[in-house]
């Protein structure tokens, strides 16, 4: 449904091609991009507006036109910039110094709470060996107590709950409770509630100041629109909340509504919610939200290889040993490894200066490059700085010690030498394109 | 309005209350705006743009509507603040579909078929429960024989929910139980309420994520099971949206279409400050008309949509 926002980027960035810098006329059309796609993700107007400014400015400093692949180091900007936002460090729930541990839960209606507080009473007395009890405290909804009853019936944990419709004394007799049962959790469950209700949220707050809770915890709902910020901020005026949970992530929502209250309210998110089985809980990891929001599944594969593409002084060291003749079998095998690392050689062409083309013409798999290895790891150091040292006496003895043949070395360094030039011929071009155009009217040879 | 009388509801007021959130931003901006222009330049139409998305109507309805707006600036060469008004509501209506005459949402009116089989379905939390509780108790007063079916089996409590409600509603409840075949008592109720000569069958259905192959397909069956009983059953099916829901609301609506052949929608927790304008998209281009709003917990908190109004509200009117 959704175009990948990377393939977009980059065609958007392979337009400025040939410009010399990022400029704000020349980049206008790729923020568009990207604030568009962030809308369509739910990222609110205003956060998403922020957000590519940032962006905008970060790219306008950097040269990411002249970087080996501009496409996906634009991307990778874009990636970062994201992650950053949605908090990069891990962060835990609170423990008291002094049991019961209070944990207090809220959010609008039908944003998964009284699920939530099952799961996470669950998480805590599997993973970490609490002992729990749930308090009842969504005294409104029909049947909320005995759907939370249920819940904990699964996981065995106690629930506390009282007939009287008072919410403050259902939180503040279950930690009088835990205290007399010695646990060492207690996880209320309020009902939902909207951020304009002045009632309701008085009496939230009333929880809270009646128990002091350790932790208190905003749940939302990850396909939540444009409002969520106008929700989170209401409810963090009122309860000032720890921590931040989204739930229904086992949907197809983007969940840019995470980011927007990321922006404004600045508390960590701490978990994320999969599913409706009691341990589809898992905590949260921003890389993976920053990609669906972007829309871009491919993008860890993708970032990865940006990550460990040549970043542009390796790759003008690369260039410099090709024009000056300096590229031996050293550089050919960390070329090789890189490739290897990268993955998919299909993938490649641009990566490495060049031998591109070369390389996606000849249909590669992982396994053509052992016998090459092999070759180059029987050389000596000597050999494979000096190849044209290698005589017949050191071929044979080469394929002996790699189990290949005098005629795989042959081969082998007939390529290397080809290769070699057409690298040299190419990086004489300059550009890529120019540089295939050139290959045809360029005669091999010095 | 005379339906609304009976219900002794006073409905502009709480429609009002409803979209009031929604028509102070959009009319704040377009106010701003156009204060001491008498015509709209690029920078006004970049404002509504901004207040359509702040909506969240989406990307590609906003600039839908603004292109039409566009096309009609560059003809008209002039227009006032109140020319603009009118043709965006114009223009808003339009892509809010009407009622099928044979589905009609007054509670009141007659249906072709007896029993009229009403089927509700939504992703989870949206408030399919709650909507079904307001709706037997509006359809009660209206003077139906309603029978609720609780084929949600599956979330902890659900049926006690909705037998809750069908108490505050006074009507009566066909129910198996938890973890109970869903298809197996969404047939007991229709079958139930032909041989108790009901007008109205609600039945509710458990929240399911619409990308959920084998929750979506067990909805495709307790649809099919109805019209066993009764030909033509479910006559209609209501998906219930969140207000709060943004764009995500549109896959949705496509999802439990293909599966369901969603006949209308419910737009629900618009009492917040949610915009819910994703219902002007999923209505253009699934064809299908909003039928109700939710504008509240109590048991009379849902109102029949009506566009002009839902519009003429948006714009302060």
């Amino acid at each position: 449904m959704f175009e990948d926002l990377s393939s977009k980027i980059e065609s958007a960035v392979q337009s400025l091609k040939g410009q010399a810098r990022i400029t704000d006329v020349n980049i206008a059309e790729t923020v568009r991009e990207i604030r568009r796609a962030l809308l369509d993700a739910d990222v609110n107007l205003e956060v998403a507006r922020r957000f590519t400014d940032e962006v905008k400015e970060r790219v306008m400093g950097s040269d990411v036109l002249n970087s080996v692949n501009p496409g996906q180091q634009f991307t990778k900007i874009v990636y970062d910039e994201m992650v950053k936002i949605l908090g990069e460090e891990r962060s835990d729930i609170a423990v008291a110094h002094q049991p019961p541990t209070v944990i207090l839960i809220a959010g609008l209606q039908g944003s998964g709470k009284t699920t939530f507080s099952a799961k996470l009473a669950r998480y805590l007395k599997q993973e970490n060996n609490r002992n729990p009890i749930l308090a009842a405290a969504d005294v409104y909804r029909p049947a909320a107590i005995d759907q939370l009853k249920t819940l904990a019936g699964e996981i065995d944990v106690p629930v506390y709950s009282i007939e009287q419709k008072d919410a403050v004394r259902v939180a503040k007799e279950a930690v009088s409770m835990a205290k007399s049962l010695a646990l060492d959790t207690v996880i209320i469950d309020t009902a939902g509630r909207l951020h304009v209700d002045e009632k309701m949220m008085d009496e939230v707050a009333e929880i809270k100041s009646s128990v002091e809770p350790d932790e208190i915890l905003f749940i939302v709902d990850a396909m939540t629109g444009q409002d969520a910020v106008n929700t989170a901020k209401a409810f963090n005026e009122t309860i000032d909340f720890d921590g931040v949970v989204l739930t229904k992530m086992d949907g197809d929502t983007r969940g840019g509504a995470a980011l927007s209250i990321r922006s404004v309210v600045e508390k960590p998110i701490k978990f994320m919610s999969t599913g409706e089985k009691l341990d589809a809980l898992s905590p949260f990891y921003p890389d993976r939200l920053a990609q669906r929001i972007l829309g871009m599944g491919d993008v860890v594969s993708l970032v990865e290889k940006a990550q460990q593409e040549y970043d542009e002084k390796q790759a003008k060291k690369l260039q410099e040993k090709i024009t000056s003749d300096k590229f031996d079998l050293v550089d050919f095998y960390d070329q090789i490894q890189k490739i290897k690392k990268m993955g998919d050689i299909s993938d490649l062409v641009g990566m490495i200066p060049g031998a591109g083309k070369a390389v996606e013409d000849a249909d590669l798999s992982e396994d053509t490059f052992k016998p090459i290895e092999a070759i180059i790891n029987s050389m000596t150091p000597e050999e494979r700085h000096n190849p044209e040292i290698l005589n017949g006496t050191r071929r044979r003895r080469i394929a002996k010690g790699s189990g290949t043949s005098v005629r795989e070395i042959n081969q082998l360094i007939k390529q290397f030498d080809q290769m070699k030039k057409m690298m040299k011929s190419m990086s004489k071009m300059g550009k890529m394109g120019q540089a295939m155009q050139g290959l045809k009217d360029l005669p091999f040879g010095k | 309005m005379g339906w609304l009388d009976k219900l002794g509801l006073k409905k502009e007021e709480k429609l009002d209350k409803g979209v009031e959130k929604s028509r102070e931003g959009l009319l704040n901006k377009i106010g701003k705006s156009i204060a001491g222009k008498d015509k709209i330049d690029d920078a006004t139409l970049d404002d509504l743009e901004d207040a359509l998305i702040s909506s969240d109507v989406g990307v590609k309805t906003t600039i839908e509507i603004i292109d039409r707006l566009e096309k009609r600036v560059a003809r008209d060469k002039f227009i006032t603040q109140n020319e603009l008004q009118q043709i965006m509501r114009e223009e808003i209506t339009a892509l809010l579909k009407e009622n099928r005459p044979d589905q009609p949402a007054e509670f009141d009116a007659d249906f072709p078929a007896k029993p009229h089989v009403i089927m509700i379905v939504g992703v989870n939390g949206v408030g399919k429960t709650t909507t079904i509780g307001k709706l037997a108790h509006l359809y009660k007063k209206a003077g139906k024989n309603v029978m609720l079916g609780a084929a949600d089996t599956f979330r902890a409590a659900a049926v006690d929910q909705l037998k809750i409600w069908s108490e505050r509603a006074d009507v009566p409840i066909i129910q198996q139980g938890q973890n109970a075949d869903p298809s197996a008592v969404a047939y007991d109720t229709v079958a139930s309420a032909k041989s108790r000569n009901a007008d109205v069958v609600l039945v509710d259905t458990a929240g399911r994520l619409h990308n959920k192959k084998s929750l979506m397909e067990e909805l495709a069956k307790i649809k099919r099971v109805m019209g066993k009983v009764v030909d033509g059953a479910p006559h209609e099916i209501l998906l219930v949206l969140d207000a709060s829901t943004g764009q995500n609301a549109m896959q949705q609506a496509n999802a439990f279409t293909d599966v369901v052949d969603v006949t209308g929608l419910v737009l629900t927790k618009l009492d917040g400050t949610a915009k819910g304008g994703i219902v002007i998209g999923v209505s253009n281009e699934l064809n299908v008309p909003v039928k109700y709003i939710g504008v509240g917990e109590q048991i009379e908190d849902l109102q029949v949509f009506e566009r002009d109004g839902f519009v003429k509200a948006l714009f302060g009117e």
